[in-house]
């Protein structure tokens, strides 16, 4: 396998005194074993081999990025991209490279998940499968290993690799489906086995579910759903970007939250994922974004950051140009209750597993409409009483972590299954004063 | 490269498989984002590699690399029929393959202007005077300009005999203006949101004129902040046609799938409210309702001449009168459905697997213009361009919102309104189609960023449309 160290050396090379310039390379693997009806209908592996150039000209600044790693293809892929350059006007805030800089000691590593065989991830899928007796399962198991290095003509250089390995999905009977959720550093510390029989247990207990009428309603949301809203949260609110473009809602030092919600992103906490910089080389630093409520800071790139005039918080994503800045090792803080508790407080509530097509309205208010899926409960004086149907919402979720509108988090934090994937949002269950329903699947 | 691409394919042969097929992929794209008149981005991104898929029993495996070094082709063919082999640890049912006529063809995208000969200078140009005339307009606070460019040479080889070279251009681009309130935002876009992509050079980007159009969405935006809100209703729903291109994409385009229908996207994407015991009775729509894949329309951005299963590109009804008749369908799933194969799997690259997509679903026009509807409807609203979609797993509850609407009173637009949305259930909304724009209004519009598959795969698809009227719809929902 090509050492990714030693691609940005050869084009940083390459690039010589013709501009200044940065260079990432990623090189790995990624295996995705795919399962419907109860058996693989999809199984796929890459090797991964790509390399990413900006250069910079006299403040004329361009990006590339290639899989042709030959060196006739690498000494072509930097020439273009130096021409690209001069021939474009330059970038007014470009805020220029980093220097030399030291990195946590961060290896978010699991030797056997990076090697693990295409029996492990079908093994994986056959206990998920089998966990059901007799309900059909999908979903997918999957297991990524990266070397990623970045270097830059100011010196800047900086090494990591990361592991990630995922067994996700549902069980259904004819009438209803129910899922089940892992995801980690390694493969062999997902028990597939558990993640299938919760699946295969919220799809049978889902088979009489009713309609119920839309309203307002307190509910116990899972730590799927409570990692979608911090994701949103994340890429709408503490992206320092969208704050510069007034698109916000952030209001540091504003109790925007409940007083009991801490959300912060930290790439070197030992349950984190992926490496410890970002894609400009930038050490990842643990950003409190919500401390007791209290709104206190955002996630920064170079460019955002010249542009408040303070330091990247490591932060920068590929297309951070045109996205922003993006924390990918977001983590809501736990409590001390159980799910059961929750739901033993409540009169008269619903239990949400996942939320599902979250798509915001409006982007300050932060309000966004979605449905249910996958397991939705009716809660009445303090018990499960049975499932409900497809839920639409449209709620704000400013609105509904706002103070006062907390009422119990969970003990049960993990990686859980955002909009935005499994890697993303570490989470616990979350018990709400109230959730806007806004109808049903079927009207 | 078919070498390579036959290499590949007999890599997987010797090592068990009793069917292969490679893709070499060389694609190329451009992207260019200006914002307030400063150019954020210029990214260029080249993959080049190869994707070759292997069938032992009734199990599948696929595996790439980026390496066409003739060792690691071969050996990505031996690696896909063993990931095969891992498959059958949990086999499912025998596996047919429809047959499709054996082709070597080579095919390309009918294009005037090369878009990545068209001088970087004057691409960038274009969007900083369009975001300058935009932000001229007071009130206006961001004022974005993108254009995207892809060129895509594929090489198909099967063990079947399959070879085919294949060079598809898209081109495309917008711009959208954002005015922000105290505690709001209003955009509007254009040609659509997301911008307007088709298979073709730079001259589809020319021909949409966007100085031209720069100052009427500057205003719109803008004046949005000042309108009133939409009331929560039933009404009739007059849809522009960019909006409901992805009315049909959403409610119509994902349900049609038929891997969907079969359960193969029940974990993800989701699954569909049609059964295929229905197909031919179904009733989708009203009578005005005719919907076609077709991937064969001139300019169309899910055009094409072969997919990527070697199937020759193909029309293909869908709904016929208002009722189901037809699906997206490949070879594998077609031979499970007793259908004939469409010609509509595709893949997001070389190191992709090849999947289930739309081609260019379509609804076919009716006649009359956009302003003949309006003057025929007594009590209404004209609603444009999306602004947010969201529909369940099965495609049958969907709510949009759009960036901005009119009152229609008495056959003409009155109040402009803000965040407008509206709600319903699929074959009741379909249903209540009862008017219907012509073919001088039809365009083919193009959706570049469909999402589906795990890993994540992004298709570029066409939807026809034509601005349409339902009745009876629940608009203006509000959170």
């Amino acid at each position: 396998m090509t050492d990714p160290r030693h691609l940005v050396d050869t084009v940083l090379e390459i690039v010589g005194a013709r501009a200044d310039a940065e260079a990432v390379a990623d090189v790995g693997t990624s295996a995705l074993t795919r399962f419907a009806n109860s058996f693989i209908h999809q199984n796929v592996s890459e090797d991964v081999a790509e390399v990413t150039l900006r250069v910079a000209v006299e403040g004329r600044v361009s990006s590339a990025t290639t899989t042709a790693t030959t060196p006739d293809g690498l000494a072509a892929f930097v020439g273009d991209t130096i021409d690209i350059a001069t021939h474009r006007p330059p970038d007014a805030e470009w805020p220029g490279f980093g220097g030399r800089t030291d990195y946590p000691d961060v290896d978010h590593w699991d030797a056997a998940t990076a090697h693990a065989h295409p029996t492990a991830r079908a093994e994986a899928v056959r206990a998920f499968v089998a966990a059901g007796d007799g309900t059909a399962a999908a979903g997918y198991c999957r297991t990524e290993a990266h070397d990623v290095a970045y270097g830059n003509t100011l010196g800047r250089s900086a090494a990591g690799r990361y592991t990630t390995a995922i067994v996700d999905g549902i069980h259904q009977t004819p009438t209803s489906a129910g899922s089940g959720h892992g995801a980690g550093r390694a493969l062999g510390a997902i028990d597939a086995a558990s993640v299938g029989a919760l699946a295969a247990a919220r799809a049978r207990d889902s088979v009489a579910a009713y309609d119920v009428k839309p309203g307002e309603y307190e509910v116990v949301l899972s730590p799927e759903c409570v990692a979608t809203i911090a994701v949103f949260l994340d890429a709408y609110g503490f992206n320092a970007k969208v704050a510069q473009d007034g698109m916000s809602f952030v209001e540091p030092g504003e109790q925007q939250f409940d007083g009991s919600i801490d959300i912060w992103d930290d790439a070197s906490d030992p349950e984190a994922l992926f490496v410890a910089s970002d894609t400009e080389g930038t050490p990842k630093r643990r950003v409190d974004l919500v401390r007791g409520g209290e709104t206190v800071s955002l996630v920064h790139d170079r460019r955002t950051a010249h542009r408040d005039g303070v330091e990247s918080t490591g932060h920068a994503t590929a297309a951070g140009d045109v996205s922003g800045p993006l924390g990918t090792n977001v983590f809501v803080g736990g409590g001390d209750a159980s799910v059961e508790e929750m739901i033993a407080s409540i009169d008269r509530g619903i239990y949400v597993a996942t939320f599902n097509y979250c798509r915001v309205l409006d982007p300050k208010s932060l309000v966004v409409t979605g449905l249910t899926r996958n397991g939705t409960f009716m809660i009445e004086n303090g018990s499960i009483t049975g499932a409900v149907t497809t839920m639409r919402f449209t709620q704000s979720f400013i609105g509904a972590l706002a103070p006062g509108r907390v009422r119990g988090i969970g003990s049960d934090g993990r990686f859980a299954d955002s909009e935005f994937g499994p890697t993303m949002v570490h989470a616990p269950s979350m018990q709400l004063a109230s959730w806007n329903f806004t109808g049903g699947a079927e009207g | 490269m078919f070498t390579s691409a036959e290499l590949a394919v007999q890599g997987a042969l010797d090592a068990g498989a009793r069917y292969a097929d490679a893709r070499v992929v060389v694609s190329l794209s451009e992207s260019i984002n200006v914002q307030n008149q400063n150019l954020d981005r210029v990214d260029r991104s080249e993959h080049v590699g190869v994707g070759v898929r292997a069938l032992i029993g009734s199990s599948w495996g696929f595996a790439a690399t980026p390496d066409l070094s003739a060792s690691a082709v071969r050996s990505a063919g031996a690696r896909a029929a063993g990931i095969a082999g891992a498959s059958r640890l949990v086999p499912g049912p025998p596996v047919e393959f429809a047959d499709v006529p054996v082709t070597q063809a080579t095919w390309e995208t009918p294009f005037t202007e090369d878009p990545f000969s068209v001088a970087l200078s004057e691409k960038v140009d274009m969007l900083v005077e369009v975001t300058a005339t935009m932000q001229a307009v007071a009130g206006v606070e961001i004022a974005t300009g993108s254009l995207a460019f892809w060129d895509t040479n594929t090489w198909f080889a099967s063990s079947q005999g399959h070879r085919i070279h294949q060079h598809l251009v898209e081109s495309g681009g917008g711009f959208d203006a954002t005015a922000i309130g105290e505690h709001e935002t209003q955009r509007r876009s254009y040609p659509q949101s997301f911008g307007q992509f088709e298979t073709g050079g730079y001259e589809t980007v020319r021909a949409w004129e966007y100085q031209a159009n720069a100052r009427r969405i500057a205003e719109e935006a803008v004046a949005l902040l000042h309108a009133p809100e939409m009331d929560e209703r039933e009404t009739a729903l007059v849809l522009e046609g960019s909006q409901l291109a992805l009315q049909i994409h959403e409610s119509v385009g994902h349900a049609i799938e038929l891997d969907r229908i079969l359960g193969w996207e029940a974990a993800f994407a989701g699954t569909s409210h049609l059964e295929l015991s229905e197909l031919g009775t179904h009733r989708y729509g009203s009578e005005l309702m005719n919907i076609t894949a077709d991937a064969t329309l001139p300019g169309a951005l899910g055009t094409f001449g072969f997919d990527d299963e070697g199937t020759p590109a193909a029309s293909v009804d869908i709904v016929r009168d208002g009722i189901w008749v037809g699906v997206l369908s490949g070879r594998d799933s077609a031979a499970i459905a007793g259908l004939t194969p469409g010609g509509m799997v595709r893949a997001d690259g070389y190191n992709r697997l090849p999947m289930v997509r739309m081609t260019n679903v379509g609804l076919q026009p009716g006649s009359g213009t956009l302003e003949e509807i309006i003057a025929e409807t007594d009590d209404g609203v004209y609603m444009s361009t999306n602004r947010s979609w969201s529909i369940d797993d099965r495609r049958l509850n969907f709510q949009f919102g759009c960036e901005i609407a009119w009152e229609i009173e008495n056959g003409e637009l009155t109040r402009m309104l803000k965040n407008p949305t509206y709600t319903g259930i699929t074959p009741q909304f379909w249903g209540t189609l009862d008017r219907l724009a012509g073919r001088s209004e039809w365009v083919h519009w193009g959706t570049p960023n469909c999402g589906k598959g795990q890993p994540i795969q992004v298709a570029h698809t066409g939807h026809s449309a034509s601005p349409a009227r339902f009745s009876n719809v629940r608009v203006g929902v509000k959170g």
